[in-house]
């Protein structure tokens, strides 16, 4: 597992802990944690606040034949254990990304969106979009600004913007504030996971075609 | 209302705590009964039991404590009764299934359990995929370590009565963070919860765990 530098903050894991973050944000919290033990344990431990939530919860009764209709569900899916989900060691994406993409990076269906840039749309619910980036090594991604929250994963690659380095497994987390221009390293192409929940505004008239024409 | 934490904590069994432990040790066998009152770190051990036995007596106990406090649950979430009730079966016989992934050096078994039915939730409440980190099981040849496990359920225990001790403004926005009712934005970046021990117990395990992939 090599270092990570840029880390969740406890608003979006306490939100993803409670279950109440959109579903494009959650990808991108569940592929970080798939690379990050730290955020793994303080997720945990945000969960572990739930449990202490559940045991608060008043007791309201099952109905009186609950526990024999729970084993009649139990005997109905069969005694088949659900293998773990664990990504190859050489994978790009954690399976909770290939899960979304129907495979690795060699199966991503890429759209070219200019200037050498490509995305591909993942599907998820409509209050967030998230998508993969492809930007060549040494190139600027899209100026755009957003509103809302915005928030972008390295899986491959590295870019560095105001905010400083970001290597696989980094993720940036910038608001309605952040006027950013990442720009990808020299050496390979830098592909990044991004989720937002507003759709983005690029600026300029070209991206703005782009835009009409695939649906961000 | 957070009385009720204190009592899942699971101190032994004192007699203070209400009238529906007092009830079902009326109905129950002895067996039963000494386990439904144990403690934190023996949950875990019949979570061990349904994934090692099959074991049908330990998943009743299981259920019985359990099953009524995830329904209130999805119902306090925005369930109806009748969602709430088929939700909660599906929840217990997902326990059943997923036995051999619990990991008790990581989690308590109502933490464990909370997940189940928070995934459930987004599923049938909010209609939503859920995306789920990696797993990270243990292998049949390793185990989490028994000291590990009993030191994190009893850090699970001291959350639970810290959450309690919480001054109520803060106790209240945590509650309302978890039952739905503040969307992220809504949520402060660092929420100043008393994590700190926990989650260090947990980073622990995982290293352990990490140590035995290899």
């Amino acid at each position: 597992m090599s270092e990570i530098n840029h880390h969740l903050n406890d608003a979006m894991l306490m939100a993803y802990a409670s279950g109440n973050l959109p579903e494009g944000f959650s990808l991108v919290v569940a592929t970080h944690i798939s690379l990050c033990d730290d955020c793994r344990a303080r997720l945990e431990s945000f969960e572990a606040v739930g449990g202490a939530m559940i045991g608060e919860c008043e007791n309201i009764d099952m109905s009186e034949d609950a526990l024999a209709a729970t084993f009649a569900l139990i005997d109905a899916d069969g005694d088949v254990a659900e293998a773990p989900r664990i990504s190859a060691m050489d994978a790009v994406f954690p399976s909770p990304l290939q899960d979304y993409v129907g495979g690795d990076l060699d199966n991503v269906a890429w759209k070219s969106i200019g200037g050498g840039v490509k995305q591909a749309v993942l599907e998820t619910a409509p209050d967030s979009s998230v998508r993969l980036l492809s930007i060549p090594a040494g190139a600027a991604m899209p100026d755009h600004t957003h509103r809302g929250t915005e928030m972008t994963l390295v899986l491959k690659g590295a870019f560095s913007d105001e905010d400083g380095r970001f290597a696989r497994g980094d993720v940036e987390i910038a608001d309605e504030e952040l006027h950013h221009t990442p720009i990808a390293e020299d050496g390979e192409d830098c592909i990044c996971l991004a989720a937002t929940d507003a759709p983005l505004r690029f600026k300029g008239i070209i991206p703005r075609l782009a835009k009409t024409f695939i649906g961000i | 209302m957070l009385q009720s934490v204190r009592e899942q904590g699971g101190k032994a069994d004192p007699p203070s705590y209400g009238e529906v432990n007092h009830e079902h040790r009326a109905q129950n066998g002895s067996r039963v009964r000494r386990l439904t009152n144990s403690a934190n770190d023996d949950w875990a051990a019949l979570v061990k039991r349904v994934h090692l036995e099959k074991d049908r007596t330990a998943f009743a106990a299981i259920f019985e404590h359990f099953a009524p406090r995830v329904k209130a649950f999805l119902i306090r979430s925005g369930s109806g009764p009748s969602v709430a009730e088929e939700c909660t079966q599906e929840v217990m016989a997902t326990l059943w299934q997923k036995a051999h992934l619990f990991d008790p050096s990581r989690a308590s078994v109502s933490t464990w359990i909370y997940t189940i039915a928070r995934n459930k939730k987004i599923d049938v409440l909010r209609r939503q995929r859920r995306p789920e980190p990696e797993d990270l099981p243990w292998g049949p040849e390793q185990e989490p370590d028994l000291a590990d496990v009993v030191t994190l359920q009893q850090e699970s225990d001291r959350l639970a009565k810290a959450l309690a001790d919480l001054p109520e403004k803060q106790r209240i926005l945590i509650e309302k963070a978890y039952f739905g009712e503040l969307s992220h934005s809504e949520i402060a970046e660092e929420t100043g919860l008393p994590l700190g021990t926990i989650k260090s117990r947990i980073r622990l395990a995982l290293e352990r765990l990490r140590h035995a992939m290899k």
